[in-house]
């Protein structure tokens, strides 16, 4: 019950009020439009029915909350999985990509982190770069990054899976160098007079120490990972995935398309930081750790 | 020759100068000692006086940059590489993801002991500690007191000739502390290891010890050796004797004379 009161109605009491801006928003920004297109068809709106109206456009300013939702509904649930406008269909090519992204950025990420932490010259020398490169516009290099490996014969998943590695492996660095950085003198010394080797050092102490920094760095690795696939199909003219429906919409003016696309990424984001902290949870359990620590 | 054979630590003339930004750091200075096998040497001075970095000399995690030290006849970095010392730190530096059997197994897994052989010696050093039972908690279930034997369990689990313990009671309640000097004399006369302990407690020092070494700071360096005169078999109410209080004055007086209570 308690979990009821403190976790579920805060989120509910601003969902609430969330939605019911929103059906504000969509009157005063739709009414123009309802009104205008009344008056070119010479009808004249009673108030009611321009309500009605302004939210049941085919290509509203802004959506209500309900079309996007009844839009949801029909481009997943009533259409099989493998049409073309079914959102599911989309949702996983979008998907495949990140995941890829997502595991090729952190195998990157880890591998940096642990060239850093144990090499002198990668220490001195990759940490600028590794900043650098997320200073760049994701959106100014996705183009170029795409035609380049389109040249050299890459096409499909691996470019937009790229993109994603781009922009995945840089919290799994930073967060990395410093949690394999953690492990106290005190137990760095206690390997000393082990006489342990830097292998041992590395599974033994500072991989483990570095758990919790990975994980929050996964946290953010796996929803940029989500972005950085929809960046990679926005500037290509791709015609499948979350980010070809964003396009397609905006150039039909396919409004409900396009929140719909948005709502189901936001989804798809949320599920996955879900995952992630799941397993977090399973192995920090594994780990031993203190249970309101995990909590 | 026969007297060299059973030392464990000699220092001749060691000295130690830390390089720091604010200029050289002189942490000890002229320090002759013999250790002895069998011995329980503490090693007792205010803050600065280079106790610790002593210890750790001798366990190279420090180098020294004057004079000589041998320990088990060899260089420490030698001493090391044989594993021939198990070091307490002030703090348990238990690992956290690790049972308590894990964290003594550490140093059984990097030493490539067997599995069976991890076993048995898990067995075995727990219950020289008194924490049969507690080998598969981890360690914030455990007390304070608890951690510090379970660090000593895994600092004896390699069975290492040599223990060297850099105040290893020192973030304890004076009760439990009494009790773990208990235990750790027991200890000793039961394993007849080689001690050597640094401590910043008068009373601790003499209890425990065979040999006691009074140190001063700036410059860090022995200032008293006393050979403690008290029996080994040594029931806590020993400390109210007068023997022991002589001892107990004479390791005050060396403190003293260092001019350890100056500031």
């Amino acid at each position: 019950m308690t979990t009821l009161r403190t976790k579920v109605w805060p989120i509910l009491a601003v969902l609430v009020v969330i939605i019911a801006a929103w059906y504000a928003a969509a009157l005063i920004m739709n009414r123009t439009l309802a009104v205008e297109e009344a008056a070119r068809k010479g009808e004249v709106l009673t108030t009611g029915a321009m309500w009605l109206k302004s939210y049941s456009m085919d290509k509203p300013l802004l959506p209500a909350p309900h079309q996007i939702v009844k839009e949801i509904w029909n481009s997943t649930a009533t259409m099989s999985i493998t049409s073309k406008r079914s959102l599911v269909y989309h949702a996983w090519i979008t998907l495949s990509a990140t995941l890829l992204g997502f595991a090729l950025g952190t195998a990157l990420g880890i591998a940096l982190a642990v060239g850093i932490v144990h090499n002198r010259a990668m220490d001195k020398s990759m940490m600028p770069w590794v900043i650098a490169s997320q200073t760049i516009p994701i959106m100014a290099i996705a183009p170029m990054l795409i035609v380049v490996l389109n040249a050299i014969g890459i096409s499909g998943l691996l470019p937009k899976a790229l993109i994603s590695t781009y922009l995945s492996f840089f919290p799994v660095v930073v967060g990395m160098v410093k949690g394999l950085r953690s492990p106290e003198i005190i137990q760095l010394d206690l390997m000393h007079t082990y006489h342990a080797s830097r292998t041992q050092v590395f599974w033994k102490l500072r991989f483990p120490a570095a758990i919790p920094f990975l994980f929050a760095s996964l946290k953010v690795g796996i929803a940029i990972s989500l972005i950085g696939a929809i960046v990679g199909e926005l500037p290509t003219g791709a015609v499948a995935g979350l980010g070809a429906r964003l396009l397609s919409g905006s150039y039909y003016g396919q409004t409900i398309q396009i929140w719909a696309a948005l709502f189901v990424s936001s989804i798809v984001a949320g599920l996955l930081v879900f995952i992630v902290g799941g397993i977090e949870r399973l192995v920090y359990r594994m780990m031993g750790a203190r249970p309101e620590a995990t909590a | 020759m026969a007297e060299n054979q059973s030392s464990v630590v000699s220092a001749k003339n060691l000295g130690l100068t830390f390089q720091t930004n604010d200029g050289p750091v002189n942490a000890l200075t002229g320090v002759n000692l013999e250790v002895r096998k069998g011995d329980f040497v503490s090693f007792i001075g205010p803050s600065g006086c280079g106790k610790t970095t002593f210890l750790r000399v001798i366990a190279d995690l420090e180098r020294a940059t004057e004079g000589q030290i041998l320990v088990n006849g060899t260089t420490p970095e030698d001493a090391r590489k044989n594993r021939s010392y198990g070091y307490v730190f002030q703090a348990a530096a238990l690992y956290p993801w690790r049972t308590i059997e894990k964290n003594i197994a550490l140093p059984l897994e990097i030493m490539g002991y067997s599995k069976d052989e991890q076993k048995k010696r898990i067995e075995h050093t727990l219950s020289l500690v008194n924490l049969s039972g507690f080998g598969k908690k981890y360690p914030w279930q455990l007390s304070g007191g608890m951690q510090q034997r379970a660090s000593i369990a895994r600092a004896l689990a390699f069975d290492a000739d040599l223990l060297l313990m850099d105040e290893p009671f020192g973030a304890l309640d004076e009760i439990v502390r009494d009790h773990l000097n208990q235990q750790l004399l027991e200890l000793w006369a039961r394993t007849n290891k080689t001690i050597c302990f640094v401590t910043h407690s008068i009373p601790e020092a003499v209890y425990l010890s065979t040999k006691i070494v009074v140190m001063s700071p700036r410059p860090g360096r022995v200032t008293d050796v006393i050979e403690s005169t008290l029996p080994k078999e040594r029931p806590l109410d020993i400390r109210e004797t007068p023997e022991f209080l002589a001892i107990a004055h004479r390791v005050r007086e060396g403190l003293k004379a260092g001019h350890s209570y100056d500031d």
